[in-house]
């Protein structure tokens, strides 16, 4: 093996795949967050469709969006392969374990939080991004998103999936953002509480900025 | 004795590396508080030796806090209920009469059981041979004061250096990794200036042989360094991270 892949299938190797990953994923959620909260302008979605057609279509923003598929592909099989062997660390397990005493559920709860994010990503991509890319290249032509968010988000249970994904994502963040860092060895008692910080409340504004999308639609605040 | 507890026990037992195991129950009466754990198991033994039975094996040395031997899982959590303790700096005054206490040995791949609540730890030992020291040629020992030590940097080696290497940190993971325990070995002699020459062999040798040894990985729970008896930072594994990651990228072993 390479001192390349060496270095990145060792047990610090895959973290820092983990962390650089997580941490674009995370600029992506930026990205996301900020166009999609457009809708908010409630003006019919013009100005949500002029920024959708936007990221759509320019040149740089698909390639991007090839670099983002990948860093899903590579967070979640990297995810995987050490859900595996973290597994595999312990075959024994304890008759007793007390872990609330030493750590938060939700930093142990990373591979779980991480596979209903899969799934949601799954139902999530198949109502908006799947039929928009695939139209696109059978036709060329881009569909209403807009009017299409307005659909779907008048049930009622996917608007609770889409509220449960966003609970995910809130725990997911909690922790992951700042374990990010460490995983850096981006450790240092100057920047810690910003790090901390930042990370709180990022987990906290963003998914609740995503959770209000489908309930300002579902209640007709967003027209 | 006035004060004196009635405890039950359930207490792994295990006769070999090879057979299963189980939990056997005991009974103990007239438990002093002032007893350490290990005292207590001592009680448990004499019992079991005078009623014809085979007594509970379990690692002990110094019983001061400051060896490492001893270990045990004690009610769901390794050197049981209090912070910054050791299994035999650990009082039966944190019980109270009437308790039922659950006592298993460490659980980790790279820590298989050897008898009841004896682990083998040699996996630690063969960690710090592939790099954890540091390489000094004989003759007379140079005066103290030739090497300028900044006071923070010694202050966080010796921090580092207070690891006893019990593997409490592999226990409580629930990664079973030894994350904790390699980084403050790693960051005792990085910090240091006797640790220069060998920096980033050290880092990638012993990560790779931790590796190799089927510890798991980090998850940054923070669980080792809360059950960890001398308190050993997280920052250390921040800082061989950095020194992990530094000399991969750098050095020139390929």
């Amino acid at each position: 093996m390479s001192w390349f892949s060496q270095t990145l299938t060792s047990s610090i190797g895959r973290k820092l795949l983990m962390a650089l990953t997580g941490l674009f994923l995370i600029s992506f959620l930026v990205v996301h967050a900020t166009i999609n909260a457009m809708i908010f302008y409630n003006d019919g979605g013009e100005t949500f469709t002029h920024w959708g057609h936007f990221m759509a279509t320019n040149p740089i923003i698909r390639t991007l969006e090839i670099v983002l598929v990948a860093g899903f592909i590579l967070h979640i099989v990297d995810g995987l392969m050490l859900w595996k062997s973290n597994r595999d660390a312990r075959p024994v397990k304890y008759a007793v374990n007390n872990a609330a005493a030493n750590s938060t559920w939700y930093s142990r709860s990373m591979g779980l939080l991480g596979t209903l994010l899969l799934i949601f990503l799954v139902v999530h991509t198949s109502h908006f991004w799947i039929p928009n890319r695939t139209n696109q290249f059978a036709t060329g032509e881009e569909l209403d998103l807009y009017q299409m968010m307005l659909t779907t988000f008048q049930n009622p249970i996917v608007v609770l999936i889409y509220i449960l994904g966003c609970i995910s994502l809130f725990w997911h963040l909690l922790h992951g953002f700042k374990s990010a860092f460490q995983s850096l060895g981006l450790n240092h008692v100057k920047y810690n509480g910003m790090i901390s910080f930042l990370g709180t409340a990022f987990s906290i504004v963003v998914p609740i900025l995503f959770a209000l999308m489908p309930i300002a639609i579902y209640l007709g605040w967003v027209k | 004795m006035e004060g004196n507890m009635s405890l039950s026990l359930k207490v792994w037992r295990q006769s070999n590396k090879e057979a299963a195991g189980g939990f056997e129950d005991y009974k103990l009466d007239h438990v002093s508080p002032d007893m350490s754990f290990l005292e207590m198991f001592d009680v448990l033994n004499e019992q079991l030796i005078e009623e014809g039975k085979e007594p509970v094996a379990f690692d002990h040395d110094c019983r001061e806090g400051i060896c490492g031997m001893c270990s045990m899982y004690i009610n769901g959590r390794p050197h049981g209920p209090l912070r910054g303790v050791t299994t035999c700096q650990l009082h039966m005054r944190s019980f109270k009469d009437g308790d039922t206490i659950v006592v298993e040995p460490w659980r980790a791949q790279a820590f298989p059981v050897i008898k009841d609540l004896v682990v083998d730890r040699d996996a630690f030992d063969r960690v710090i041979s592939a790099g954890g020291f540091v390489s000094v040629n004989t003759g007379n020992a140079q005066d103290a004061n030739a090497l300028p030590i900044a006071k923070e940097a010694a202050d966080d080696a010796f921090a580092a250096a207070a690891c006893i290497g019990c593997g409490a940190c592999v226990a409580a993971c629930k990664n079973a990794s030894a994350m904790l325990f390699v980084s403050a070995k790693i960051s005792q002699l990085a910090l240091l200036p006797q640790g220069q020459a060998e920096r980033s062999i050290r880092a990638e040798k012993m990560v790779a042989q931790m590796d190799a040894e089927g510890f798991g990985a980090c998850t940054n729970t923070g669980a080792c360094s809360a059950e960890c008896p001398k308190e050993i930072s997280l920052e250390n594994i921040a800082r061989m991270n950095r020194e992990y990651i530094g000399a991969k990228f750098s050095s020139s072993a390929v």
